[in-house]
């Protein structure tokens, strides 16, 4: 049985605890307001980016197609670009990601494929780390980021462009956890190479197909396709990137919630048990004093 | 007044300039181009360089690199992975674009890249004089 000294001390780290997880809380409140604006303030460029490539998509002429669209042909090696958050305590977040490109790097092993590994975050990096180290080409390396801009994306772009003209990989996938609610964030994986281009929907063709034929393009089609899908690389990165931060914030804003009410369960239940605990030794020294006095 | 058209300027992060234009004058790929109210639709990509645009309320320029413009007859969109306002450009910044243009065309491994970091030291050079 703890001593009336243990509990006091109990109740007042638990006190402690709720009182940071409820300042991580409003710190990962602010942060993901302001993840969430700049994925705001960024959809607009990916959406144009979409909207040109697929019109695009359909007028360009297949053969000697970029093999960022047509693929190299093979898909022997695959390249797995799993991005994580730098830090902890935000829930499942960083396993979710993991969970799902260890799954799907074990199912490509257990198919023969050779399977590389671009680490984007260091949690994702240290998750991976026990059972496909070896695995793992590349860990870039976001610690010293205090605002993601386009040039971290560029980045990673151009590291993932310089190793498929080396011919290091057939086909590139990108892991985030796409941002559906403070609540849920959804792991995804995404196709970058070859480039799953959007498909234009009936609506768009037919809107589409009353001006399509006066388009010019400068250059040719193929020129500028070819020169979008590569920015499209970059693009489809910082995409990942921005909605990944408003979910890890997101996710580490709930478990810290949950924490926080968690401490104040056991701050209550501590609180009880102290009660009775004072109230028993009262109780106890109550007895001693009287059966003292009636032996007298 | 003179007939206007939507011109936006979007960079990745944010979109950075959006309003109603008169004229716009484009570096494209080709060749420079002036976009005006009605013009067929045209995609291109553009070289390094600087953007005129008249807008109903006033004047702006501004340098972009990477760059693609989107016309259609009642709107301009130009997406620009960088763009600097070319007033806020003062002589040390230009002369840091012009230092990685020059890094750049040291790197160059194709022609197209050194075509592309020349346009862009001729446009730096150009804004510097």
């Amino acid at each position: 049985m703890p001593s009336l000294k243990d509990l006091r001390n109990r109740i007042a780290s638990v006190k402690a605890t709720r009182k940071i997880t409820k300042a991580m809380q409003m710190v990962a409140a602010a942060k993901l307001r302001r993840a969430q604006e700049s994925a705001t303030a960024a959809r607009p460029y990916a959406e144009r980016m979409d909207a040109v490539l697929a019109a695009l998509n359909q007028r360009a002429s297949r053969e000697g197609a970029s093999p960022l669209l047509v693929g190299t042909g093979k898909d022997q090696v695959h390249l797995l670009i799993v991005m994580t958050a730098e830090r902890g305590l935000c829930g499942g977040f960083n396993n979710n990601i993991s969970k799902l490109a260890r799954a799907d790097a074990q199912r490509l092993i257990a198919a023969g494929k050779t399977v590389k590994i671009l680490t984007v975050g260091r949690k994702g990096a240290d998750n991976l780390r026990r059972d496909l180290g070896r695995n793992i080409v590349e860990r870039h390396d976001l610690r010293g980021v205090r605002q993601l801009g386009f040039s971290n994306a560029e980045e990673i772009a151009n590291k993932v462009l310089a190793m498929f003209e080396a011919g290091e990989f057939d086909v590139a996938t990108l892991y985030f956890a796409e941002f559906k609610s403070v609540i849920a964030q959804k792991p995804t994986a995404l196709q970058l190479i070859p480039a799953k281009l959007p498909e234009t929907s009936a609506a768009d063709d037919a809107k589409a197909g009353a001006g399509q034929s006066v388009v010019d393009y400068e250059p040719d089609e193929d020129a500028i396709l070819g020169y979008l899908l590569t920015r499209n690389i970059a693009t489809q990165i910082f995409r990942g990137l921005l909605e990944n931060a408003a979910s890890e914030q997101g996710a580490r804003m709930s478990a810290m919630d949950n924490a926080t009410r968690n401490a104040g369960e056991m701050i209550n239940k501590l609180t009880v048990k102290y009660n009775r605990q004072r109230q028993a030794n009262i109780t106890k020294e109550l007895i001693e004093i009287i059966s003292g006095a009636e032996a007298l | 007044m003179a007939q206007t058209f939507t011109f936006e300027l979007v960079s990745p992060e944010k979109v950075l300039l959006s309003g109603e234009a008169e004229q716009v004058q484009l570096p494209g790929a080709e060749g420079d181009m002036t976009i005006l109210p009605g013009h067929s639709p045209l995609i291109s990509t553009l070289r390094p360089g600087v953007i005129d645009v008249v807008l109903a309320g006033g004047k702006s320029r501004v340098y972009v690199r990477q760059a693609f413009a989107q016309v259609e007859p009642d709107r301009l969109t130009v997406l620009a992975e960088k763009a600097y306002d070319v007033a806020e450009l003062n002589a040390s910044a230009i002369s840091t674009q012009l230092s990685e243009a020059e890094a750049e065309l040291a790197q160059a491994k194709t022609d197209e890249q050194r075509l592309v970091a020349n346009q862009a030291i001729a446009a730096l050079s150009a804004l510097k004089a």
